[in-house]
């Protein structure tokens, strides 16, 4: 079998793998797996740019933010139906992506980060700041009539998740097709060595642009389907702690790999829930990982995967 | 009050900030300008030094100058060393790789702060000043009899907040003189000009990162320790502290000395004086956005020379 037969056979096997277990597993796990789906795509979008681009940002949240309170302002205070306030939503996310990218990008390495923070920053300060309307840190409530589609009730369990595997599936398959193309190949090729990609006549700027671009949408896609799923939208997604998320997941899954971002995302939740019930100070955990992975294994558990075992992981 | 007198009372507020500032910033600038890494977890270092300076205070009991001195002379230098230690353990092993070194020190951060809240727990507790008169400060007008003084109503500030601003330049003082004139100040600046030429004259390289690592984290420490009896010790209070330090090191230019006081200053007294007038929300976003184009269009800084 060539690698890209099996990558394909991968993929459509973790899809089918998500719904088997929607029949087999308990409703609580159920519904923390429509959780993590959610969280998934956040780390997929984020993936593209620092996996595979090369670009660390620390401050993601903004555009999954900018998913959910462009989502749920236009719904409950402009009463759009759910379809456009979803696309709203991204939209917003995309449009600010451009802006900060436009900006961001005219710096590299450590000033990139921080230029990120700082944006971010600004962008929940923004957020308290129009506190009249998104209500601050103590958020909204997305109320259970608004979260219908076409007669489909979003807020039930089997609802939830087969909204969440949809969306899920979309991203995960476009974003595997996406890094193959010509298109993802210069991404890669802009992460190994801008430099010599330029040289070779490629427009590094806009293709990191573009990245940018795609990665902040996507993130807004989380935030809205978020928002959507769970009906509540609040400033905590916007702080600093939600730019580090992504971070950690995709670093613990393994950046640059496809499937990378469900893996950690997956982990990290459990890792979290379960020692939540012995402390309140789960974020220890989330600090001891982060160590132990920039120390021991900065390829994460997927690169780890493809340097030991599977050489043709994509 | 009136308007003068007033902004009297912020200008002072905002120096005894733009005093604490400088040394938590000057830290900050430090590990920079010789180790070429940005410390994430620089304002945990802050927060630890406020907590370490209640468990020391708390401990000792009797007067509260004495667990002040007390804390003051430990716990930086018990900083210092945790702050080493985390530089032996970690950092050296990614090699001060710039991006990995992030990744990092935010796991450093979350790691401090938690154990914090472990066993601190979530409460602020405050820490007694060694001494805390209450000054009246006088006021110059030009009324109907000529130049008068008075006493305005309010406007006051207590002998422990002039001492802060004291301290700060002595300590901001002594740490020149270290760096210029001693050898531990010039195997310093041999590192951070060229650490493969210094190692090369037998200059301990390693040895000097995780010292200079630690002189950081300390000077974070010194300046919460002065900050302790203003503002209670909490888990969380690091968090500011590393913003606006990271606003002080970006603006006075990466890895300039005399640039981080003067952007210290700078922001502290603004900061200060803009809070005591204006609303801290839009404040802090002006600010913030301000700091994030002067990186994007002069990425050395205000007043850096020459690109990092």
């Amino acid at each position: 079998m060539t690698s890209s037969r099996k990558s394909t056979l991968l993929h459509l096997g973790v899809l089918a793998l998500l719904v088997v277990l929607f029949f087999v597993l308990p409703p609580y796990h159920a519904g923390n797996l429509s959780r993590i789906m959610v969280l998934a795509i956040y780390a997929m979008g984020y993936n593209l740019l620092f996996g595979y681009t090369g670009l660390l940002s620390l401050g993601h949240a903004m555009f999954f933010a900018a998913g959910m309170y462009g989502f749920g302002l236009t719904l409950n205070l402009g009463g759009w139906p759910v379809p456009l306030a979803f696309v709203a939503g991204v939209v917003c996310a995309g449009a600010l992506a451009l802006v900060i990218g436009l900006l961001a990008l005219r710096t590299a390495g450590v000033a990139f980060m921080i230029v990120t923070l700082m944006f971010a920053q600004t962008g929940y300060l923004v957020v308290l700041y129009f506190g009249t309307y998104t209500r601050g840190d103590e958020g909204f409530v997305i109320q259970q009539a608004q979260r219908m589609l076409g007669g489909f009730d979003l807020t039930s369990e089997t609802g939830r998740y087969v909204t969440a595997l949809i969306l899920f599936a979309i991203c995960f398959l476009g974003l595997a097709r996406l890094v193959q193309t010509p298109f993802g190949r210069t991404l890669v090729a802009i992460r190994e060595n801008e430099e010599r990609t330029r040289m070779l006549g490629y427009d590094a700027g806009s293709h990191k642009l573009r990245a940018l671009i795609i990665s902040g949408a996507v993130s807004g896609v989380a935030g809205a389907a978020y928002a959507l799923l769970f009906g509540y939208v609040g400033a905590t997604f916007a702080t600093v702690q939600y730019s580090i998320f992504p971070l950690l997941w995709v670093l613990l899954g393994g950046a640059g790999t496809t499937i990378g971002p469900l893996i950690g995302v997956f982990f990290m939740f459990y890792l979290i829930d379960t020692s939540s019930t012995y402390t309140n100070a789960y974020m220890l955990i989330a600090g001891v990982v982060l160590v132990l992975l920039t120390v021991f294994a900065p390829q994460g558990l997927a690169g780890e995967l493809r340097k030991r075992v599977f050489k043709w992981l994509p | 009050m009136e308007f003068g007198p007033h902004l009297m009372l912020a200008s002072l507020e905002g120096a005894v900030i733009a005093a604490i500032l400088s040394l938590t910033a000057m830290g900050l600038s430090i590990v920079f300008g010789v180790m070429r890494v940005v410390n994430v977890a620089h304002g945990e270092f802050f927060m630890l030094g406020a907590v370490l300076a209640w468990y020391v205070t708390s401990a000792l009991g009797g007067h509260p100058a004495l667990g002040f001195v007390a804390a003051l002379l430990i716990v930086p230098v018990l900083v210092a060393a945790i702050a080493a230690t985390a530089d032996r353990l970690i950092l050296k092993r990614i090699n001060y790789d710039a991006d990995r070194t992030i990744v990092g020190t935010i796991g450093i951060l979350y790691i401090i702060q938690q154990t914090t809240l472990m066993t601190f727990g979530p409460d602020a507790r405050p820490v007694e000043a060694p001494f805390n008169t209450r000054l009246s400060l006088p006021w110059f007008e030009f009324g109907e009899n000529g130049f008068a003084m008075f006493w305005p109503w309010g406007l006051s500030t207590t002998s422990y907040k002039l001492f802060v601003i004291a301290a700060a330049v002595v300590i901001l003082l002594g740490l020149w003189m270290v760096i210029t004139r001693t050898k531990i100040g010039l195997v310093m600046r041999a590192t951070q000009q060229d650490s493969e030429m210094a190692q090369a004259f037998g200059v301990p390289v390693g040895t000097v990162y995780s010292l200079v690592f630690g002189l950081g984290a300390g000077l974070a420490a010194l300046g919460a320790v002065l900050v302790v009896p203003i503002q209670q010790a909490h888990y969380l209070m690091g968090h500011d502290p590393l913003l606006l330090s990271f606003i002080v090191v970006i603006i006075g230019g990466l890895g300039s000395l005399p640039g981080t006081i003067v952007a210290a200053i700078l922001i502290g007294m603004s900061d200060g004086i803009i809070s005591v007038f204006f609303s801290p929300t839009i404040a802090k976003i002006i600010a913030t956005l301000l700091v994030a184009m002067v990186l994007v269009f002069r990425p050395q800084g205000l007043l850096g020379k020459t690109a990092p």
